[in-house]
């Protein structure tokens, strides 16, 4: 697949505030890649920046291989879907998705049967005549896709699209996107901060903090080989730990020395270690080398959300197993679970659940990124 | 107050509005009705009326129109480019334009309508000027132009400060979004800006033609006694002819089709908010 979108090296301050950092970036054709990061990370720059609602300050933006750096918005064959869809209010449903198709003098009839075509994708047929300020949050959103979509772009930009609507519309509405881009066969550019959206929907996640790339690639390769601690706790949960990686596939964390897969670290050298809650298993204690106090129990429905102290470190578990509060367990952890990182700014920052307070999950992250800025 | 469980103080605080609204609205309003409709002996009669469609007075019922109308038109191209680039200025900016848009109105009416004709008139500031330039004095004082002028200048401040508003509150998003669906910038004014902006338009319209065509004072000062405009005639049944019934028909008509060019403005502001007169 060819690199439909390219960003080169680019860089872009507001008031002196750099808010893209030197991002590398290519979006092949076809492909749905999202952009996940915490707010104010640059997600909807970095979209305006595709679109041609900013120019960056450094480095190129290529389309099909031409550089677009000041191509204006109108000529470029890209079309967006706003964070708060910006529908024309002064025009019905109709006249909303027919907006860029009276600008190609396209006949009434022609005009009228893509609309009609449009809406039934996005499930709004008998909507034609509506106030779109009359509509509720999805079907607003609904309209705003037909609208972008209607002039047959080559590539879709969605900013955090499904941000204002409950979670079962939202889940509803992830899966309908999908199925559009897959059989319209348009190029998805989406930007959200929340993962649970981001890793069912994409061929491709590009992760981004303070304006800088943290990771690209797929949704497995994102959770299962997180770069750094950032992404690790960005993504889902995880549990992460100090360590040496004394050789290949032999790492010291928690006070003992465990198997693991990675390899090609230098000898000794200080690392961060991942584990997921749900790679973790719960023995009886003396079985296995790793073992500590059960603090809280925490009933999930499919599991056990368990917070272990080994030695001051808390540790999440997630497991279908129960154990009561302060007795004494075994962890047991398999060589292919443990993932083995750099060091980066971000050691230390993340993975240990000592004041994890259930209830402030989605804030508490945030927060932290905010702090560290 | 149509709402009857309206409590005892929200009626309390109503008062002196209704009291107010009585004496210096409806009142007057009731005395225009009785003159208009009544002989000198205050016997009911429909002469009155009846003698406006002589065609001195339609005359004088057009030209006001006329005059009323290309006054607006004139202050709405100006008013337009005015009010759209003060809307897009940085905050501060967006102040002082507007503070200097206003200031005129911050002097006496009067006073502005004399500094006109002090500026304009045959041995006026402009004319002084040429003349000691060695040019021919040029004749602009007492034309249909100057009361034009007159009009336009008063009353161009009612026509930015509504398109002002509208603009300013216009959505920058919206302006992306045309953008970004393929218009260029001039196609993003016709087809968003301009409609969007329509409820402004129609206030500023009624804003500046309701005083435009019912003035008396600036087609005195500027227009001298070459022709009358309605609210001259008016003016005149009231202090020299004494003929307070057919003053007040005149009135009445005036009003009558002042309501009624609104209306058909305001079917055109898509009673989305409805004109401020
Ligand atoms: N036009 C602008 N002028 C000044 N600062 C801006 C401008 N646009 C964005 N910023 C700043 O740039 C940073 C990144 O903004 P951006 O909108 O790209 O974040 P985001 O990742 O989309 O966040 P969110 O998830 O909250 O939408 C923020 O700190 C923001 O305040
Ligand atoms: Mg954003």
């Amino acid at each position: 697949m060819s690199r439909l979108i390219e960003l080169k090296n680019v860089s872009k301050s507001f008031d002196d505030a750099a808010v893209l950092r030197h991002i590398d970036l290519y979006i092949r054709d076809k492909e749905f890649v999202t952009l996940l990061g915490p707010s104010g990370c640059g997600k909807t720059t970095t979209l305006r920046i595709i679109g041609g609602f900013e120019t960056p300050d450094e480095g190129d933006v290529f389309f099909d291989g031409k550089k677009i750096n000041d191509l204006p918005p109108y000529k470029r064959p890209v079309n967006t879907v706003f964070q708060k869809y910006a529908l024309f209010p002064h025009l019905n449903v109709y006249e909303n998705v027919a907006f860029s198709l009276r600008l190609a003098k396209l006949p009434e009839i022609e005009i009228s049967k893509k609309v009609k075509e449009m809406l039934k994708i996005v499930n709004l047929e008998g909507f034609e005549k509506r106030d779109v300020e009359r509509l509720s949050g999805g079907q607003q959103q609904r309209v705003a896709i037909a609208r972008a979509l209607v002039g047959n772009p080559k590539v879709l930009l969605l900013d955090e699209p499904l941000g204002a609507l409950d979670l079962k519309l939202r889940k509803d509405m992830q899966v309908e996107l999908k199925k559009i881009q897959q059989r319209l066969g348009i190029t998805f550019v989406y930007v959200t901060h929340d993962q649970e959206e981001a890793l069912p929907m994409s061929d491709t996640v590009v992760v981004m903090d303070n304006g800088v790339i943290q990771q690209i690639g797929t949704p497995e390769d994102i959770y299962n080989e997180p770069a750094n601690a950032f992404v690790a706790d960005f993504i889902g949960e995880s549990n992460i730990l100090d360590g040496i990686m004394h050789e290949d596939e032999l790492v010291e964390f928690a006070g003992h020395t465990l198997h693991c897969v990675d390899s090609g670290f230098s000898k000794d050298e200080p690392v961060d270690v991942v584990i997921r809650p749900e790679d973790v298993d719960i023995v009886p204690a003396g079985t296995v080398p790793l073992s500590g106090t059960v603090d809280t129990v925490t009933f999930k429905g499919v599991h056990y959300e368990i917070i272990v102290d080994v030695d001051g470190f808390k540790w999440m578990i997630q497991t279908t197993d129960y154990a009561a509060p302060g007795t004494v367990v075994g962890l047991r952890i398999m060589p292919e679970e443990i993932h083995v990182m750099k060091k980066s700014k971000y050691s230390d920052l993340y993975g240990d659940y000592s004041t994890y307070f259930d209830g402030l999950d989605d804030g508490s992250k945030e927060e932290k990124t905010k702090d560290e800025k | 107050m149509k709402n009857k469980g309206a409590s005892l103080t929200a009626r309390l605080a109503a008062a002196p509005h209704i009291v107010w609204s009585v004496l210096f609205i409806a009142a007057p309003m009731l005395f225009v009705l009785y003159y208009a409709f009544t002989d000198k002996e205050g016997g009911f009669t429909l002469d009155n009326i009846s003698q406006l469609g002589n065609a001195s007075y339609l005359t004088i019922f057009m030209r006001s129109a006329a005059f009323a109308i290309v006054a607006t038109a004139i202050c709405l191209i100006v008013a337009y480019p005015l009010a759209y680039a003060i809307s897009r200025a940085t905050p501060k900016k967006q102040k002082i334009y507007l503070m200097l848009t206003m200031l005129p109105m911050w002097m006496n009416f009067l006073i502005r309508t004399y500094s006109i004709m002090a500026i304009i008139e045959d041995t006026g500031f402009i004319n002084t000027l040429l003349t000691s330039m060695g040019l021919d004095p040029i004749h602009m004082i007492n034309t249909d132009g100057s009361v034009i002028f007159g009009m336009v200048y008063n009353y161009l401040p009612y026509m930015v400060i509504p398109i002002y508003t509208v603009l300013s509150k216009l959505d920058t998003r919206l302006l992306e979004a045309s953008q970004d669906l393929g218009c260029t910038p001039f196609w993003t004014f016709v087809r968003v800006v301009l409609p969007l902006s329509r409820s402004g338009v129609v206030s500023g319209i009624t804003m500046v033609f309701v005083p435009s065509v019912s003035t008396f004072y600036i087609s005195q000062k500027l227009g001298g006694s070459n022709f009358d405009l309605i609210g001259d005639t008016i003016e005149r049944q009231f202090q020299t002819a004494y003929n307070y019934n057919l003053g007040a028909a005149m009135s009445l008509v005036l009003m009558v089709l002042i309501l009624i060019s609104m209306a058909v403005m305001n079917r055109y502001s898509d009673g989305e908010e409805s004109v401020v007169v």
